[in-house]
């Protein structure tokens, strides 16, 4: 899908090349007259369209292999016989190609005529109308006749000789009487696929192969019967492989496969670049636009961390933005049994300071706190950290990383010295073997995965270490070598394990550790690693992984080529997530897979600016730049730029601020774009803790379960309606771009601002990029970051600075952050999560493709379709035990807390395990996680619960009462006139 | 926060820098310093002096340092 060495003829200039780039040794050659010099292996046709000269064609395009079976791309080329296809035709040296000259003109004005000949004439009434590469072609080779007559065809569903449905309809309303139609396919809620209108080039087919790796579409039948296909016979779309991605509408070059949003608004007449609000991954998106009205979601080719591709979510799961449960009206009431009162936002705002104040002059500056968005924008969580730390005056600022990633923070920072993934997203197309540890790309990070299925594809080997069989362990064209299916809770022994096998078999890379790492801690760690008790042969009946397995998968790991591990929550969300986090690093180091391209260890974060809120010092005991608030003179930095002292103490992290709130202790707290109720866990622990606080202010789009407890609500601005930054999981720093204006009226950053001035603060921001300019000002690592160079350069990724004024792809090249590298003892300590007669099975938690987090943005789409509902995920044999069958009402208890919801039997998970989502409110499956935590950082053990699985009727007493509690709380009183 | 809660986040860290090399109850304490809001370090402090019943003898130690 990349394009290497991608020509930019000026800014947003994304045209299609024809076929992919090569790197191979510079060749010269003429085309027309004009000389190109291009890399060996680059196409004639690639070469032609480098001078501006684009060579007719329909069944190539830049992001796939060359396919040669449209034959409108033919050439001449001197002393050589016929007319070949300049796609599938390599350069020469020293060869002269001409694009044009009469036999060409004739051969493509016949092959154009044909594919006519099959196609319905309603360019009119058209939906891909001014966007159809068929018509623009027919139009290239000045076709201007079609000399057959009407015959054999897939368009005329009534035979009559119609050249247009529009005809067609005329002569015969109803009937169809032409075996060859086919009607249009419009089970996928987003796009349509109307076979008439196909011209069978396979670029949906090949696209779906090649970009994104899932082999859902074919070819079926032969001759003038080919026909594209999605699964058997009796599927549609909707019930096939298909995952949504957008790449074969992408590369269908007529209306056979049509966004309905194209259909129902028309061609959009211009673009805006801006970055996905969904995953990790930081797709750079095209957002098409007609006037104020967003048409459809592209992604750019350009785009550096996705290369043009996407998934179902940010191609399509947009409509949240402007769904009608979104409040645009900012909100108070006296106590949450009142209902809401919709208010100015002057009132809102003095309300919203008063009660924060009131409660410091009563209960003490650190009675009140904040939680920054992994949703929303640098600049925005920069101000809501400020905010705690520059008007609250303390460091209670948290955000959702504490969740998810804090583990990285620690253990990253621990071993190399910085909490960030090391590599870009380009690096695994140079990894050998991949290694992915608790991480489920193709359902969290699908662009990613696409990226890496291609990568395997070509060769390189994958190792999963995961107690469920996800789809990436086998899929069309990809198996992992090893699968490590372990238990849950038992991530430290298995790395370890891997580590005592790579030491006790000599396969460390001595002279990278000797030259990177500090070697006494080394040794200190060799002696620890290599104890038997850490073999794969003693670890075996813990872990559940059979230890020549283990072996095997480390023995690769080690001596496999470049070495990379990707990560996700499945490694931090435990009560030993820092140590596997510091174990991964370790096992790195001990390889040398760090410092350059195609290794590295890198976390696949799992919200669109998890690292970016991170970065801008959210965590109660950081400032930005990742510096500890105890630092004299990092508060020293800050205390200048914002004329404040500083606290040098800690704040309070969200599960902290929770027990200070049922202490008593914490009363007040602004909580923007987070809805913890439904996604922290031990819900009932949450509840107590909003219900004990007196001044809960809810910043969202939308009235989630948080603001069940909230007294204030200000209504938030989506992604699309924004300015400012996003850093993705690559530290890539990408810009967000105001598509629409914002609803409420004002930016999230504007209302953050306009509340601390409420509060005194006397800020005076008028552009996110004047924020952006005071976190480089602050932050060394983010010192040459504005809003200029990202025009100019697209993106960067951190650190950017003197030293690296075009960023830095890829981390600790010549030597780590910290120096050297720190090897540390993670000795293995089971989880007191355990499981026995009362709760005998464990959950582990995560996500689906067509879902994001809480779904507060994806249940508002379409996606509900593949979604409609948790659902528990059991291996047959433990619900035969049960008495459950597939779609069974379940109770699911745990000691913290039980919910209902319907059971489907699979054996992707092993006995003893079970698995579910956490999208739905209806479920609440976090009322079943428990308190427990990683030992570092409080980062919640989602992936290990016991509990126990029961037939159920329905949904449970809490459940009902909940759904009344939330009904009863969401009540609005309309503004008073 | 309960007790058993605090003893259980306690000991988890005292579990770790246990395993470590150096002074474990030093380096718990510096954890608890960098991490730990003042208002739980207090709590942690006046149940050691309480007599610290359930927390490892490396926490009641770094309550010292702290």
């Amino acid at each position: 899908m990349k394009d290497f060495i991608i020509p930019q003829f000026a800014p947003g200039d994304d045209r299609d090349m024809g076929t992919p780039a090569r790197t191979g040794a510079p060749v010269t050659l003429t085309i027309d007259g004009f000389g190109v010099t291009v890399p060996e292996g680059t196409s004639v046709l690639r070469a032609a369209a480098q001078v501006g000269i684009m060579v007719p064609k329909l069944c190539a395009s830049d992001n796939m292999e060359a396919f040669g079976s449209c034959r409108l791309c033919v050439v001449e080329i001197e002393g050589r016989r016929g007319t070949p296809a300049s796609c599938t035709t390599p350069v020469a040296e020293g060869m002269v190609v001409h694009t044009q000259s009469g036999k060409i003109k004739k051969i493509r004005r016949g092959v154009m005529e044909l594919y006519i000949s099959d196609h319905p004439l309603d360019c009119l009434t058209c939906a891909a109308n001014g966007d159809c590469e068929l018509q623009d072609t027919a139009g290239q080779v000045g076709l201007r006749d079609v000399r057959y007559t009407p015959g054999q065809n897939h368009f005329d569903p009534t035979d009559t000789g119609a050249r247009s449905q529009a005809e067609a309809r005329l002569r015969m309303p109803v009937a169809e009487a032409n075996p060859r139609y086919t009607p249009k396919d419009e089970s996928n809620p987003y796009f349509t696929f109307d076979p008439s209108k196909c011209i069978v080039c396979s670029r949906c087919v090949r696209a779906c192969e090649e970009v994104q790796g899932t082999f859902a579409l074919t070819i079926e039948g032969r001759g003038f019967e080919s026909k594209v296909s999605a699964g058997t016979a009796t599927d549609d779309f909707l019930t096939s492989d298909c995952v949504s991605c957008g790449a074969c509408i992408q590369a269908c070059p007529t209306a056979t496969l049509q966004e309905k949003s194209v259909i129902e608004m028309g061609t959009p007449e211009r673009s805006i670049l801006t970055t996905c609000a969904y995953c990790g991954v930081g797709c750079t998106f095209k957002a098409e636009m007609n006037g104020d009205e967003l048409v459809r979601m592209v992604p750019y080719k350009h785009g550096k961390a996705n290369r043009g591709h996407s998934c179902i979510k940010g191609r399509f799961a947009y409509g949240y933005a402007q769904h009608k449960d979104r409040i645009l009206k900012p909100m108070i009431r006296d106590t949450i049994e009142e209902p809401w009162r919709e208010v100015e936002w002057d009132e809102a705002l003095a309300f919203a300071a008063d009660r924060m104040l009131g409660l410091q002059r009563k209960y003490g500056r650190r009675s009140v706190g904040v939680i920054t968005s992994s949703r929303c924008t640098n600049e925005e969580t920069y101000l809501v950290q400020k905010m705690a730390r520059a008007v609250f005056m303390n460091n209670n600022t948290d955000t959702c990383a504490r969740v998810c990633h804090s583990p990285t923070g620690y253990g990253l920072g621990k071993t190399f010295g910085t909490s960030a993934g090391t590599q870009d997203f380009d690096s695994v197309e140079k990894s050998d073997v991949v290694m992915i540890i608790g991480a489920n790309p193709t359902d969290g990070h699908p662009v990613f995965a696409s990226r890496l299925k291609k990568r395997l594809r070509e060769g390189a080997r994958l190792i999963v270490v995961d107690p469920r069989r996800t789809d990436i362990v086998r899929s069309p064209h990809v198996e992992a070598a090893y699968h490590l299916p372990l238990r849950p809770g038992t991530n430290v022994a298995v790395v370890t394990a891997m580590a005592h096998v790579i030491v006790t078999e000599g396969l460390v890379n001595e002279a990278f550790i000797r030259e990177r790492c500090d070697w006494d801690e080394f040794q200190y760690y060799v002696d620890f690693v290599s104890q038997d008790r850490h073999s794969p042969e003693a670890m075996e009946a813990l872990t559940g992984v059979p230890a020549a397995d283990l072996r095997a998968a480390a023995r690769l790991y080690a001596t496999g080529g470049n070495g990379a591990i990707y990560y996700g929550l499945g490694v931090t969300e435990h009560s030993q997530g820092s140590t596997t986090v510091m174990g991964i690093a370790n096992l790195a180091m001990l390889t040398g897979n760090v410092g350059r391209e195609g290794v590295g260890v890198n976390p696949l974060r799992g919200q669109n600016n998890v690292q970016g809120s991170c970065d801008m010092g959210s965590f109660p005991h950081e400032l930005p730049g990742y510096r500890h608030v105890k630092l004299p003179d990092v508060r020293e930095i800050f205390e200048k730029a914002w004329g404040v002292e500083i606290d040098p103490e800690p704040g309070l992290r969200i599960p902290n601020m929770l027990d200070a709130a049922v202490d008593g202790t914490f009363k007040g707290l602004y909580c923007q774009g987070e809805d913890i109720l439904q996604s922290d866990p031990d819900t009932h622990h949450v509840a107590a803790g909003l219900k004990a606080m007196e001044c809960v202010i809810v910043h969202d789009l939308f009235l989630n379960e948080t603001a069940n407890y909230a007294h204030v609500f200000l209504p938030g601005s989506s992604f699309l309606e924004k300015e400012g930054t996003f850093t993705n999981a690559e530290r890539r720093i990408n810009r967000v771009r105001r598509v629409i204006h914002p609803l409420n009226g004002y930016e999230d950053w504007e209302v953050t601002q306009l509340l601390a001035n409420a509060m005194g603060a006397n800020w005076h921001y008028t552009h996110a990029s004047q924020i952006m300019d005071e976190i480089a000002a602050t932050t060394p690592s983010f010192a040459n970051v504005s809003f200029d160079l990202l025009e100019e350069k697209g993106s960067v990724q951190w650190p950017c600075n003197d030293d690296a004024p075009e960023g830095t792809p890829t981390m600790h090249v010549d030597h780590f952050v910290s120096g050297k590298g720190h090897f540390i003892v993670t000795e293995y300590l089971a989880t007191d999560e355990k499981s026995g007669p009362r709760f005998p099975l464990l959950l582990t938690t995560g996500r689906i493709l067509s879902q994001y987090n809480v779904g507060a943005q994806t249940r508002r789409t379409a996606n509900v379709v593949w979604h409609p509902e948790d659902v528990l995920e059991i291996h047959p044999h433990d619900a035969e035990l049960r008495g459950v069958n597939e779609g069974d009402w379940v109770r699911l208890a745990s000691r913290a807390g039980e919910t209902t919801l319907r059971a489907t039997l699979t054996d992707k998970v092993a006995p003893g395990v079970v698995y579910t989502t956490f999208h739905h409110p209806a479920t609440q499956a976090n009322v079943v996680t428990t308190d427990f935590s990683d030992w570092a950082t409080n980062c919640p053990e989602y992936k290990v619960t016991a509990v126990q699985v029961s037939p159920s009727n329905g949904p449970s007493d809490w459940q009902e009462s909940y759904n009344e509690q939330a009904e009863r709380s969401r009540r609005i009183l309309p503004a008073a006139e | 926060m309960s007790p058993e809660k605090m003893i259980m986040m306690a000991n988890q860290i005292a579990s770790f820098f246990d395993s470590q090399p150096g002074n474990a109850p030093e380096r718990i304490a510096d954890h608890l310093r960098d991490y730990w809001e003042p208002r739980m370090r207090s709590q942690l402090a006046e149940y050691v002096q309480a007599g610290g019943a359930g927390l490892k003898p490396s926490v009641e130690e770094a309550v010292q340092h702290l």
